[in-house]
């Protein structure tokens, strides 16, 4: 089991929908939603919630910085 | 514990492990998705942050897609004509030497019209940074060619690839501006995995350290992307960089003095 938990938090209204985040995750935490945001597109949001272990990696390749994230010693 | 709760729970300012700096305003950026520009400013901002310089940093913006550089990174800016941002950058350092001052161009901006005044202020090793952002094209304008432009790249001005004879040879500015001896720091770096990102922060922190020393210029090129000139996915863009641009335009410091 992973030694820590995370979770993000997309800014969904600025996101752009590059996909940068998805494809930086190493454990395929990110999906682009079938919704889109005002601006039109498909935003990032935690598909697998679960496999989230707070790296920041999706957060520092984010060009928009739309991504918060946090991080706590799995229990 | 519902899967929703248990996040609500890891949610909390105690955990938290990574934010959008302050020095980054709220402006939603003009950028294309997945453009380069974005974490460039990112990285550039929280190395600003990080050594607590904001009210002693002066950026000089290009003419290109980072025209409007001013409006997301929260310091003191200019705003130079078309390459012409090393000489105002010139006159910014010598007049107010305690400042960190940076240019931060485009390959058209600095390799193409700018292209005097680039290899003057490195030859002069004013003591500034240099940040110089290589997409391959013109980005603004609808991604026509540049010097930077690979042997073979279709461009807009370009469409069956360019073609060295008629077009030229594509340019390596950073070795060039290496063999001046007004630059003290040369690099070359990427910004595409969380790794680059990494290592081209260190890269940008010690630039802006260098400028303390007053022992010449530092130049940081950045490879990066331009999905909406390349007409590509920004992942894509990323692959295509890797498997076209990297081999050309390798990656690493190229002078440290
Ligand atoms: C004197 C002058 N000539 C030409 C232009 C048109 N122009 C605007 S941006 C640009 C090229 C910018 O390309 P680059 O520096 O590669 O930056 P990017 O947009 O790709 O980030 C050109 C030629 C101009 N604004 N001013
Ligand atoms: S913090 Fe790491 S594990 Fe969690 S979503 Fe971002 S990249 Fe994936
Ligand atoms: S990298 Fe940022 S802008 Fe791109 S899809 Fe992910 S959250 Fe959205």
């Amino acid at each position: 089991m992973a030694k820590f938990k995370g979770a993000i938090v997309v800014e969904t209204e600025k996101c752009k929908g590059c996909s940068l985040c998805v494809v930086a995750c190493p454990t395929g935490v990110i999906e682009l939603a079938r919704d889109v945001n005002a601006k039109g597109y498909h935003y990032a949001y935690m598909a697998n919630p679960d496999a989230c272990i707070g790296c920041s990696s999706c957060g520092l390749v984010c060009p928009d910085t739309v991504i918060t994230v946090y991080r706590t010693k799995a229990s | 514990m519902t899967a929703t709760t248990e996040i609500n729970k890891i949610i909390n300012e105690d955990n938290l492990v990574y934010k959008k700096t302050n020095l980054l305003l709220d402006n939603e950026m003009h950028y294309c998705p997945g453009c380069t520009h974005g974490v460039i400013h990112k990285v550039i901002a929280e190395v600003i942050d990080e050594m607590d310089i904001q009210n002693e940093t002066i950026g000089v913006s290009p003419v290109g897609c980072s025209v409007l550089a001013y409006n997301y990174i929260d310091i003191d800016w200019q705003e130079a004509a078309h390459g012409r941002a090393p000489a105002l950058a010139t006159a910014t350092s010598r007049l107010m030497p305690e400042k960190y001052v940076f240019t931060y161009q485009g390959d058209g901006d600095l390799a193409s019209i700018g292209c005097a005044e680039i290899i003057h202020a490195c030859n002069r090793g004013e003591n500034i940074v240099v940040f110089f952002v290589n997409n391959a094209i013109y980005g603004m304008t609808g991604g026509q060619m540049a010097p930077t432009t690979l042997e073979g790249q279709v461009t807009a001005t370009t469409p069956y690839g360019r073609n060295t004879a008629l077009n030229g040879h594509t340019m390596k500015i950073t070795e060039m501006i290496a063999l001046l001896p007004g630059t003290r720091y040369v690099t070359r770096q990427s910004a595409e995995t969380p790794a680059a990102v990494r290592k081209l922060k260190k890269a940008v922190r010690k630039a802006f350290e260098n400028t303390t020393e007053k022992k010449g210029l530092s130049f940081i090129e950045i490879v990066g992307t331009c999905s909406s000139g390349w007409k590509l996915t920004p992942t894509q863009s990323n692959e295509w960089m890797k498997e076209n641009m990297f081999p050309f335009y390798q990656l690493g410091t190229l002078k440290d003095e």
